[in-house]
């Protein structure tokens, strides 16, 4: 079971051959059932076809696509500055880190540099949203496995962030909070300290997730060994962030290829073992940690000065392309952007980390149980917005 | 749109007084390394680009010797990790789509393009034998574009629901059109717009 | 006819052996109806105990604090569109439920209140009480086959398969309790549940702590066993929204699932009260022979009093914190009057002839009570069990240790 696709690449397959139901279910050992679109507590409109012999799970098939909004398409027919709304979009849990790897991208083909107080601004805000994303990922992969409470207590401390955001941008989910070349706003007054305060504020709620959780012998059961996933296997099929961080590989973006002040600050990378669903919990859980050390670091040491730099009003930005890609809390979320000198771009392609984390759904649920898929769809922590775009 | 040009004449051919020079951006260098060595010694001219533009390095491949390239760079030049593919879709140029690969190594820390460019309604060999990763991005150029991936061992449409017509991002694809005749059908409604 | 009536009063048994059918009748009148008043409050403390644990306050627009949400919620049910779906066999579809609820009602014919408050005490009283109770399985299956469809009978399987297993770790752990209540004199044990309270009284010990620590394995058996016969939390699987099948009850609304939920909560009540008589001395008050005497037996005698007039201080404290607000007058008044009406049954309990002859029922149901918060808090805390981590913790992990417990206890007996 592990390394399996790299042993074998063809032996990956992603759907199912379905052909015709001539028997009745009962007669049958194999039965096809239907998860979705639309079910309780998940991340989205998702549709999942199982096969199943009894509980077991031989193969599965997602159907996605119904939060297609075409937004490559727009993309061609909005100025840079218009698509920046767009962007948030796409994954609407991390907005802000969405908008961050489109300007960063957009700022690379105009050849600006963002002003050292922009991009600690930038680095405080993204680390606030990937601490407030993994809290959502907590409570409602919780809530499918069964527990109720940690949503809650994740939602109430979440709140905090989004308290934080709406004082600074006005909106707390999607939030448009960086422009192209910096910082619209400058951070209002008594930001340092709020943001200090919840930097103190957190640390014991997380131990409060961690006690009900980590240590419990039902979440235990049901998260240990489930949905593994071996690194090579990984790798080979572009599964990013923490989910490839569980299964043994060392590599962030934030550290590979930094980005936007991140080589200033020291930060762990946590690692699993084994690549199952008990480990990505473990590693999200500490980067949450990870992530006030950093948003701590940068609090500290923002230096002064202007947030914007000088970009042009009318953006044209020269002939060419460009990849940039970001450590999006789901994983790598790249922005590949062609530009034919016109104010409009050429062609925008998002790289969604959801999308390809969810091709390896199949692997990761064969031979599992039916309860087992809810819980390793919720350890994928996908965002439907992001996967269909 | 044509892609080349730096500086475009403004309409009705009466160049403005005080117009200020399009910025002239970073030029694109030519690129050499290692890889770039070993894919030029195999291919020669199947190499019909290596540049770097904004410290991103690319070539950009012959039709012909893409398959076989990728499958180079990744046995020999650890390029494991298949980050994305897309396509862009230019009617201006001989040949329409470009089709584009981007790959990291992990053991380097390098990210590369390839780039190819096929005609209107060629197919390509399809990279799923070299990373699985490829099952869904080419099913997505697939939907988006059109362009068939052979050997691909599911080419059916993602996002978009089974019996649409059309590929949107072609660049003949209107902005607000779509496919009337599956919305009538399917939703019951005139139009979606 | 008046002295048949008037005979029982004077008795000391219970009227079922007393052969009084019109006190029998008045008994299980006044049963069914407190038993019908706890799920209501059971209901209404669920939502309201739940939403505390998730940091949010639950019902409280219905009624002062949502008092009156279980009376709303049960007209609800009442008047909702009665939909069976068209395959559906229609025979099995309405006599499911009904089967549930008469298993898990009958049951409440041999409970003991107290020692002569019982409707009646059958000398095969726990059997009694275990038999009936495992009829409810076969209302689960009918109900899952009736309803045409296979995610119900996917979750009446499962459902089922849960129940069944459980019953025999459950039987183990009551055949160990029973064991214990042969250990007198004469060496005969007995299976009416008055008698092994009295059982529990004559040994100066509650089973719990008997043989310490077996007779507290034994219980914690039994706790962990009755929760997933009644597929509650953390054994919920079969019935959760959030897996695939949605339980044997999917196809039913209105008036027919809320008979399964009736069922589910007095079968709830009904292996609490089991757990309660066999293991934590029933009626008994607690140290019944350590703390004996007429001062201690007084000041035990004070606590119900004292527990109503806690009630209506904490719902007097809730008087005053309502708003200032003219819309919420009547949440006010309605608080007010609840508090005045608990206050005015604490004040009841303390007169000395209803407070000798309330002792009984008052601790038993005290113990229910606690009971059942701790279903409640179950379902706060823990995440849901796989079904087939279900099925091992039943067959692997409880049925040895209490076929275990069940061998050490008889040692123990047969060597003290």
């Amino acid at each position: 079971m592990t390394d399996q696709i790299t042993k074998d690449p063809a032996s990956f397959v992603s759907h199912l051959e379905l052909g015709e139901p001539d028997k009745t279910f009962l007669d049958s050992n194999e039965l096809i059932i239907n998860m979705g679109p639309q079910h309780p507590a998940t991340h989205g409109v998702l549709r999942v076809i199982l096969k199943l012999d009894g509980e077991k799970v031989l193969g599965t098939e997602c159907v996605i696509g119904y939060l297609h909004r075409g937004v490559e398409k727009i993309a061609e027919h909005r100025t840079y500055a218009m698509f920046n709304p767009y962007v948030d979009r796409i994954d609407y849990v991390a907005a802000v880190s969405n908008g961050l790897g489109y300007c960063e991208a957009v700022e690379k083909l105009l050849n600006v540099q963002a002003p050292p107080r922009a991009n600690y601004i930038r680095v405080i805000l993204t680390e606030l949203n990937r601490l407030a994303s993994h809290q959502l990922w907590l409570g409602t992969h919780a809530l499918d496995i069964g527990a109720m409470t940690p949503l809650f207590y994740t939602f109430r401390d979440r709140e905090e962030i989004l308290k934080i955001f709406e004082k600074y941008c006005g909106a707390r989910l999607t939030t448009h909070a960086f422009r192209i070349g910096g910082c619209l706003y400058e951070t209002y007054d008594g930001f340092e300290q709020d943001v200090k305060k919840f930097i103190d504020f957190l640390p014991p709620k997380i131990d409060e997730y961690e006690e009900l959780l980590t240590t419990n012998r039902i979440w235990l059961e049901r998260t240990k060994g489930v949905g593994k996933i071996s690194a090579s296997d990984c790798i080979a099929l572009g599964v990013t962030g923490p989910v490839l961080r569980a299964s043994g590989v060392k590599w962030d973006l934030r550290k590979a290829q930094p980005y936007a002040a991140y080589s200033e600050f020291d930060f762990d990378i946590p690692i699993g073992q084994s690549g199952d669903t008990y480990d990505r919990y473990l590693v999200r859980m500490e980067e949450m940690r990870q992530s006030l050390r950093i948003i701590r670091q940068a609090v500290e040491r923002i230096p002064e000065g202007p947030i914007m730099a000088k970009v042009p009003k009318v953006m044209k930005p020269p002939v060419g392309e460009i990849y940039h890609s970001i450590e999006a809390p789901k994983g790598e979320l790249g922005y590949f952007i062609v530009s034919d000198g016109s104010t409009q771009p050429y062609r925008i392609r998002v790289r969604p980390p959801s999308f390809v984390n969810l091709q390896a759904l199949d692997l990761m649920v064969r031979g599992q149980l039916v309860a087992d898929v809810i819980a390793v769809i919720g350890t994928l922590d996908i965002v439907l917005g992001e996967v269909d775009r | 749109m044509p892609e080349e040009t730096k500086s475009p004449t403004p309409p009705g051919g009466q160049p403005h007084a005080a117009a200020p020079a399009k910025p002239a951006g970073p030029a694109t260098i030519p690129w050499d390394s290692p890889t770039v060595a070993r894919l030029k010694s195999q291919y020669g001219s199947g190499v019909q680009e290596a540049v770097t533009y904004l410290d991103q390095n690319y070539f950009i491949l012959d039709a012909s010797v893409t398959a076989e390239a990728l499958r180079i760079l990744r046995d020999e030049e650890q390029f494991d990790y298949c980050v994305d593919i897309t396509a862009t879709h230019n009617p201006t140029r001989e040949k329409h789509f470009e089709l584009i690969w981007i790959l990291y190594s992990f053991s380097r820390n390098e990210r590369i393009r390839v780039k190819t460019n096929i005609a209107d309604g060629a197919s390509f060999p399809s990279s799923v034998s070299i990373w699985p990763a490829a099952n869904w991005l080419e099913r997505e150029v697939f939907d988006m574009f059109g362009i068939t991936f052979d050997g691909h061992p599911d080419m059916k449409r993602i996002l978009l629901p089974d019996g649409w017509k059309g590929h949107p991002l072609r660049k003949d694809y209107g902005i607000i059109q779509q496919d009337q005749e599956w919305v009538q059908i399917n939703l019951g409604i005139e139009s979606g717009q | 006819m008046l002295d048949y009536i008037t005979s029982y009063l004077s008795s000391n048994t219970t009227p079922g052996q007393a052969g009084n059918v019109f006190w029998a009748l008045v008994y299980i009148m006044i049963v069914f109806g407190g038993v019908s008043v706890a799920v209501m409050a059971m209901n209404w403390l669920e939502r309201k105990a739940l939403a505390h644990f998730q940091i949010r306050l639950g019902p409280m627009r219905v009624g002062p604090h949502g008092l009156l949400q279980p009376i709303a919620d049960a007209i609800k049910l009442l008047t909702k569109e009665d939909i069976i779906p068209a395959e559906a066999d229609k025979f099995v579809f309405w006599i499911a439920p009904l089967i549930i609820l008469c298993a898990s009602f009958t049951v409440y014919i041999v409970i003991p209140f107290g020692p002569t408050h019982a409707i009646t005490d059958l000398n095969i009283g726990i059997l009694f009480m275990l038999g009936v109770s495992s009829l409810s399985v076969l209302g689960v299956v009918m109900a899952g086959w009736a309803s045409n469809s296979h995610y119900p009978l996917i979750g009446a399987l499962r459902s089922s398969a849960q129940m069944v297993s459980y019953e025999v770790a459950m039987g183990m752990a009551v055949v160990s309790a029973i064991l214990m209540t042969s250990l007198n004199k004469t060496g005969t044990g007995t299976l009416s549940m008055i008698g092994i309270v009295q059982a529990q009284q004559s040994q100066q010990m509650w089973f719990i702590f008997k043989f310490f620590p077996l007779g507290f394995i034994a219980f914690g058996i039994f706790a962990i066993a009755m929760v997933a016969e009644t597929n509650r939390a953390p054994f919920d699987l079969p019935e959760a929204e959030s897996e695939l099948t949605a339980g044997f009850h999917t196809e039913y609304s209105g008036l027919r699932w809320s008979l399964f939920m009736l069922g589910e909560y007095a079968a709830m009540i009904a292996v609490s009260s089991i757990a309660v008589t066999l293991w934590l001395g029933g009626w008994l008050r607690p140290f019944p022979n350590t703390l004996t005497g007429d001062t201690w037996d007084l000041v035990f005698s004070l606590i119900p009093g004292l527990l109503f007039l806690g009630l209506a201080l904490i719902a007097f404290v809730g008087v005053v914190r309502m708003p200032k607000h003219p819309y919420f007058r009547i949440q006010t008044v309605g608080l007010a009057g609840f508090g005045a009406v608990l206050g005015l049954i604490g004040l009841i309990l303390f007169i000395p002839p209803v407070r000798d002859r309330i002792q009984d029922i008052f601790w038993f149901s005290a113990k229910v009570a606690v009971f059942m918060y701790l279903y409640i808090w179950y379902r706060a805390t823990f995440p849901r069990y796989r079904f087939d981590q279900l099925m091992k913790v039943g067959w692997k992990v409880l049925l040895p240790v209490a076929i275990g417990v069940l061998i050490l206890t008889a040692i123990m007996g047969v060597l003290l």
